[in-house]
This record gives structure tokens, sequence and C-alpha cells, in this order.
């Protein structure tokens, strides 16, 4: 039956578009002996960098996390709403900020310069941490907030009935539980995060293992090296996955976290004040550098290169393009063996597949003329366990409440879907693709091994504006970007609301 | 009429056995919670497959089909109609699962008239009240056709007015179409109400159907421990 064919057919295709490369990065892989000590010292730095990374977002979204779930403020939804959006700000965008407020220029130097402290630096090991905890500090709080949303409002009231100590009796367990997951999450994400090391690391005490693959390939053209680093990202991404599938780690996406329980603890004068530094600390920290992207951008917007034009449409068709094939193949994947194999983007880094097609693609055609079909098609791969994640709990509820129904009035196969699983999965849907468009539209990854200035994306470009210290110009077109990822998300997002 | 010969389910530590014969008529299924009696149902159905036995209705086999080709049509507890589709979407499924044709459009208008929701056809699920749900699921399981229409508790979320109401339009509009009915139901009121004959389903067995009268006249040992008359 073609039905039952599909999940197949989808499986073996993410399956060989995962193994092919991957084959091709061990073939072409020379033995570890070919690696030097630059080498094991980007092995060392990514572990290290990614384990303080995890564990300072870890630390500070505790006590947000805390402020957020015991007090009620103004603009306490909101700020919830926006601690989702670090997942599809494009990197390069928030690299830009941040260089807006902690770079040499920035705000923090020119306060602290007027005031005498001495000037701070933002490129080097620092630099890459403050990125990865400013992108993982919004997840970490969600998280935690999540558990702390989680404890039942009679347990509270009873510790206040006893006056018994809340922080010991139920919020230690809880972050006990919590914490180790979060701390996982974020030290994976923070292990394939290559836009960060490239645009704020380099030399030698600030080389991911990613960076060094993208050195081996543009600097060294030593592509066995290349491959043999790639190989050995590769061992820390199963090794990682492995890990995440032990601990099953809940996934930040859930709803509902603006509910507020009524809290009898933390309400006196010391406890109020702390917990409003603290989130005034996150807000400050979290939205002062996109504001600063909007206000250095608007004067660069209206006068953009053609080049950067030209490159937001590129990225704009890739986007779209990666959308269409992730959901193509997500919606016959999202079973429980679906996940699984949707898994293997998670293991396998986006950089590490982009090694094996170059290598595949080299002998036969310039790899520039492959870049944006293996944009395209790793942007899909990469994005599809988040997809799947979400499709998943709904496509088997929608079964659930109305597949017999379904069966007695003899819809199945392709009819099933029209009528019935499609129509139901539409907000899901929406929300999935929106994620997808923004998360490709904003990638700064396999692009920077295959593309040369006539196939740049957008954020490619603007990276070369940087490099090229057109500043003003960078500023317009990570504007252009923000709002181009921020509007896909948005236009895909509500068109599955629409009518629903 | 259904025939069960030598029904035995299993599933999860569940065991029922099921030897009886169903006259045309409304046959009313009672007995306490989880004790099988959705379960009859759900295989006569087609969801569940006995694990031996044979399911016949006018003396042909029906076990081996799919749930759509078995001359059976039900109405579950809820999720009766797709929340997405209107009303006359949802009924015009019973027919075709492409666009209707004229005529089938104007079948679908008169079995909205037969339930009384005349005109209600445009209207998503959720504009109407629990009661008018039930009327369409009853309009959609009407327009299907079936000679044997399986009730699993439908009316159970509708107060008791409203419930008897549902009940009675029910055994009226099969009564007139010749359509035998079997209803699960966990209240004897029901069954006295509307039901010919009355099924226990009691202790891992289903007992043969007798007619309701007397059945609850004099009641056998397991029946009377079900309704706590002692």
């Amino acid at each position: 039956m073609a039905q039952r064919a599909l999940p197949v057919i989808g499986a073996i295709l993410v399956a060989g578009l995962v193994i092919g490369p991957v084959v091709a990065v061990i073939w072409r892989a020379g033995g570890l002996t070919s690696l030097g000590a630059p080498d094991y010292a980007a092995l060392w730095f990514t572990l290290w960098q990614a384990a303080v990374s995890a564990a300072v977002s870890v630390a500070l979204a505790i006590p947000v996390a805390r402020a957020l779930s015991r007090q009620r403020f103004p603009g306490r939804s909101l700020l919830i709403a926006l601690l989702g959006a670090p997942f599809i700000l494009p990197v390069i965008v928030a690299v830009l900020g941040l260089l807006a407020v902690f770079g040499g220029n920035g705000l923090v130097n020119r306060l602290g310069g007027a005031m005498g402290l001495p000037r701070m630096d933002i490129y080097g090991y620092h630099g890459v941490i403050l990125a990865h905890v400013f992108f993982n500090l919004p997840l970490a709080t969600r998280l935690i907030l999540q558990g702390w949303l989680a404890i039942p409002a009679e347990r509270f009231r009873l510790a206040a009935s006893l006056d018994a100590p809340v922080g010991r009796l139920l919020e230690w367990p809880m972050l006990r539980r919590i914490a180790p997951g979060a701390f996982a999450v974020i030290f994976v994400i923070c292990l394939t995060s290559f836009a960060v090391a490239l645009t704020l690391g380099g030399g030698p005490r600030a080389t991911t293992v990613e960076l060094a693959i993208y050195q081996a390939f543009k600097f060294d053209f030593d592509l066995g090296k290349a491959a043999t680093l790639a190989l050995v990202q590769l061992a820390l991404g199963v090794c990682a996955a492995l890990a995440l599938l032990l601990l099953s780690p809940p996934d930040g996406f859930g709803a509902g976290l603006d509910r507020l329980q009524q809290r009898w603890d933390g309400q006196a004068g010391a406890a109020r004040i702390g917990d409003v530094a603290w989130i005034a600390f996150a807000a400050l920290f979290l939205l002062s550098p996109l504001a600063m992207i909007v206000l250095a951008g608007l004067p660069g917007l209206v006068s953009l290169p053609p080049e950067v034009w030209w490159a937001a449409l590129r990225s704009l068709t890739v986007a779209l393009g990666a959308t269409a094939l992730t959901l193509v193949l997500a919606l016959p994947l999202a079973t429980r063996a679906g996940e699984l194999a949707g898994l293997l983007g998670v293991a396998v880094s986006g950089l590490v597949l982009g090694t094996g097609l170059f290598l595949i693609v080299q002998p036969f055609i310039r790899p520039a003329e492959a870049a944006l079909p293996v944009t395209l098609m790793v942007n899909a791969l990469m994005a599809l366990p988040f997809v799947l994640r979400i499709l998943r709990p709904e496509l088997e509820a929608a079964r659930a409440d109305f597949g017999k129904l379904a069966a007695t009035l003899g819809i199945t196969g392709w009819t099933l879907w029209r009528i019935v699983l499609l129509p139901r999965l539409r907000r899901p849907l929406g929300f999935a693709a929106g994620l997808t468009a923004a998360l490709s539209m904003g990638d700064l990854g396999v692009i920077a091994l295959f593309a040369d200035g006539d196939h740049a994306t957008l954020p490619l470009q603007l990276y070369g504006l940087m490099g090229a210290y057109r500043m003003e110009a960078a500023q317009g077109a990570a504007l252009l970007l923000l709002m181009m990822s921020l509007g896909l998300f948005w236009l895909l997002d509500r068109g599955g609301r629409a009518h629903a | 009429m259904l025939d069960l010969q030598g029904i035995e389910i299993a599933q999860d530590g569940f065991r029922l056995s099921a030897n009886a014969r169903f006259e045309t008529g409304f046959t009313a299924l009672i007995g306490p919670s989880g004790a099988g009696k959705s379960t009859v149902l759900n295989m006569i159905a087609g969801f569940l497959a006995p694990k031996t036995g044979r399911i016949l209705w006018q003396g042909q086999e029906i076990g081996g089909l799919a749930p759509a080709k078995r001359p059976v049509s039900i109405l579950f507890q809820d999720n009766n109609l797709f929340p997405h589709l209107t009303i006359a979407a949802n009924l015009a499924l019973a027919l075709i699962t492409r666009r209707p044709s004229a005529k089938q459009q104007a079948r679908v208008a008169e079995a909205l008239e037969r339930v009384g929701l005349p005109g209600m056809g445009g209207r998503r699920p959720a504009e109407l009240s629990g009661g008018q749900q039930g009327r369409a699921a009853l309009a959609r399981v009407l327009l299907q056709d079936r000679p044997l229409m399986l009730l699993d508790e439908p009316f159970s979320a509708l107060g008791p007015a409203l419930r008897a109401e549902m009940l009675d339009l029910v055994a009226r509009l099969a009564g007139e179409r010749g359509i035998a009915v079997i209803m699960v139901s966990h209240a004897p009121e029901d069954a006295a109400r509307v039901a010919v004959q009355t099924a226990l389903v009691a202790d891992g067995t289903l007992h043969p159907p007798r007619d309701t009268g007397p059945l609850f006249a004099d009641p056998p040992a397991g029946l009377r421990a079900y309704l706590g008359t002692a």
C-alpha cells in the first residue's frame, strides 16, 4: 500500500541524505595522527566553551525564572513571549547587536570609558560565551520556568499554611530534576554553534572544531584535514545525541508559560526588589542588542547596495524551499521511529553534512554552483527534529480523536490527509513552517563552505560586509535580515491560525 | 439479525466471551463500567478483532471486513463530527469524499430537516449546542444508510430530558427505516425507554439479549447485582 511505503521512503531519503555525506567524510578522513596540537586545542575549546556557556546560562536562568514565576508586573506576558524569540533570531544579527552593546565602540565601553573603567574586548572566548549565553539564557529560562509552573498550586498553598521553606521543600527538588536536562540541551546546542565562533572567535584560544573545519577549507585548502575534523565533530555529535536520548529533556516549546500561579512566598520587600532586579537585568541584556540593531540599521536600510538585495532574494528562495522540503519529509515521518530518524539531524551538524556534500560534489561541479541547493537541503534536515517534535503529538491526537470516525466513513489514504489530518494540523504546520523558514533564512553555516560572492545568502553577505568594515551597510542588512526572518515566521505562523 | 458465535476477546488482561443473537429492532447493552460494553461495539464495527469466533450479519460473515465495508454505522461518545468542516460537509462525507453533486446536497438538506435542523448546514459543529450536534451526527448516520446502527453512549453528555428526546428520535427514525440498533448504556431507564431487548454484559460474558420488560420485571442474579435490587 502506498500509504505504508511513504514513511519508509521518507526515512530512507533522510537517512541517505545524512549517511551519504557521512560516508564521504569517513572515506576521506585521515587517521587521527594527521591532527596537530591546534586541532586538539579546538576540540578542548569546543567542549570547554559549551560547558561554560551552558553552566552560565542555567545559573542565570534560575533566579530569572523564579522571579518570573512569582511576580506579577505589566509586560510579563510580553517578556515571556520574547524569551522564545532568540530561537528564530539570525545568529549574525544577534552578534551585530551584541557588538553594538559590548563591542569596542559599543554602549558598555562608551559608558565605562566615561567612568574611567578599562575597555572590554568582545572578540575571543568571552565573546563566544557571551553570545551563547545571550542565545541560551532565554531557552534555559523557559525550561526552568516550565518546571516552576509544573509544581501544583496546592503545594505552594500547603507550604504557605505551614510556613514551610518553599525553597528547600519544593524548588530545590524541582531544580535538581530540571536543571541537568536544561544544561545538557544547551551544551549540545553550543557544541555545534558555528556562526558565533566564526564571527567572535578565532585564534589559538577561541577556535571550535567547526571553525577549524571551515579554516581547513578556506585557508588551508586541505580537504583531508577538513574531513578528519568533521569526523571528530561527528563523534561529538553522536555522543551528544545519545546523551539527549537518554536524558530526554523537555523541549521548551511548551505553551501556557505566561500563566501566573498564586504564590505566598517571595512577596516580602527584599525578595521583590531582588526579583525585579533579575527581571530588569534579563530584559536589558536581551533587549538592548535588538534595540541597537533597529536603531543602527534604519539609516543603512534605505541605501543598501544591490548585492544585498540579490542575497536577500536568494535567502528567501532557500528558506521557502527548505520549508517545503522539511514539511514533505516531516509529515510521513511524524511517528516515534521517524522522530528517532530525525535525531540524526542533531547528531550530524550542518557543517559535517556540508563537508561530506562538498567532498561528493567537488569532483563534478564547482562547489559554488551547488551552494544554494546544498544549503536548502541541509537547512531542511537541521529543522527536521524540531518540526517532528511539534507535529508528532498533534498528528497522534488527530488520529486518536478522528481515526475511528474516518474509518467508518471509509476515508483512508490520501483522502484521510486531505479531509482530516492536514486540516487538523494547520496550526502546528504553520508554526513549524514559520520556525523552519526563519531558521533557514538566518542560517550562516554550510553556505560559508560553498558560496562565493555570486551565490551568497543574506547572512553570508552580511558577514562579508562586516569583514570589509562596511558597518553602515552591514547594520542595514542586519535589520533587513531580522525583518525577513521574523516576518516569515509571523506570516507562516499566522497562516496556520487564520479561521482555525 | 446479528450473530456472535464463539467470540473470545482478549486484550491487556481483559477477557470477554460472547454467544448471542441480536434480532432487528432496538437492543440495549447494559452492565457495569469496564465490563466491555464498548468493546463489543468496537468489535462489531471492526475496530477490534476477536481472538476467535465469527460475526454474522443476515448469515454472512462480516468479521474480516474493514469498518467502512461492514453493514454498520456508529455514533461514538464524542468526535462524531469533524470540527473544521461545516455540518453540510460533514454529512456529505457519508455519501462521497469529493465535492457532492446537487442531488447529494439535496439529500443532505433533507436529512438535516428530518432531524430537526433545517438550514443549519452552513454552520460549524462548535456553533451548535450539544443536542444539535447529536442530531447532526444522527443525520450523518442516517445518510450512511446502513442496516445496523451502533450507539456508544453518544448522548451521555446531555441532560436527562434532552437524552430521552434524542433516544426517542433515534428509535422513531430507525424504526421507520427498519434499521437495527444496538445501544450501549449505563442507564437502565434508557434501556427501559426505547429497547425492545436488553443484554447484560458482566463478569466477562455478553449474555444473550432478552425482552426488556420481562427482564427488568424479574432480573436474573447478575442483573440484580448491577441494578442494586436485592
